[in-house]
């Protein structure tokens, strides 16, 4: 084990780091009532796509995976930005931001 | 040895931190977790030799979404109380759905000896990146100014009050 050490964590690492945080994101996303905090745990796990992305970057060698992850994070501002209106939209509407407010269409 | 320790500390800064923003109840805490979980990845950022990217991480996320959040957060709830308090539902489950989902990860990850094998490679300079972005990668970029410029007209068609 003391082995393992002596070398720099190796990819598998932060495959695994980032897995992690995204169940952590996914189970978030799944208990939470709120809407917003619906939307933070989806930041998280978007959050962990993005460790994925620099870390294949730093052991290819290659810079796209860098720009991915930057293109990424560009992209999850846009998300973030439609989702607090939205939310703000049903607030507005409903009074609350429960994640069950909105049924009107509900069968 | 000292990556490792680096490692390790990031490692626990982010995963705890995120564990506080989906444990924890009250709103305005769970933004404040998510921006440290957000510096913790810039500072992973900075140990994957991507200083650039932990740059925009900070700028864009901590400054910007962090902040956006919060004004959602106050924008959304009377404030009467100093507490925004917010719960949970189905915690069985959902802990039942993650284990099994970082189980398949895992299992993809340890399945593939590609993973394994990877070693450290040096990454060239930052101006490398831009001059990527700038030729090769030009056309999404524009693309992404677009959606970018869409999503914000389209927050603000949605948000503003409509006259009667």
């Amino acid at each position: 084990m003391s082995e393992v050490f002596t070398h720099p964590p190796g990819l598998t690492a932060y495959l695994l780091l980032a897995a992690m945080l995204f169940s952590i994101g996914l189970y978030g996303a799944l208990t939470r009532k709120n809407a917003l905090a619906i939307l933070i745990s989806v930041e998280l796990m978007a959050n962990a796509v993005n460790i994925n992305l620099v870390a294949f970057s730093r052991f290819t060698g290659d810079l796209i995976g860098q720009s991915f992850a930057m293109f990424a994070i560009a992209l999850t501002v846009a998300e973030v930005v439609i989702g607090i209106a939205i939310v703000i939209l049903m607030y507005r509407s409903h009074k609350s931001i429960q994640a069950d407010a909105p049924s009107a269409l509900r069968g | 040895m000292m990556a490792w320790i680096a490692f390790a500390t990031i490692a626990f800064v982010i995963l705890s931190a995120g564990l506080q923003v989906v444990r924890s109840v009250d709103l305005v805490h769970t933004v404040f977790w998510l921006a440290l979980t957000l510096i913790g990845t810039a500072a992973l950022f900075v140990h994957l030799d991507a200083e650039f990217l932990a740059a925009v991480q900070i700028l864009l996320y901590t400054g910007g979404v962090v902040t956006l959040m919060l004004f959602g957060v106050m924008l959304t709830r009377r404030i009467d109380g100093v507490h925004i308090l917010h719960e949970s539902a189905g915690q069985p489950r959902a802990i039942a759905c993650a284990v099994a989902l970082f189980a398949a990860i895992a299992h993809a990850i340890y399945a593939d000896p590609q993973t394994s094998h990877a070693v450290l490679t040096d990454l060239p300079e930052t101006e490398a990146l831009g001059q990527m972005i700038f030729s090769k990668m030009v056309l999404p970029f524009e693309l992404l100014s677009l959606l970018l410029l869409g999503a914000m007209v389209g927050a603000i068609v949605l948000a503003r009050k409509v006259d009667p």
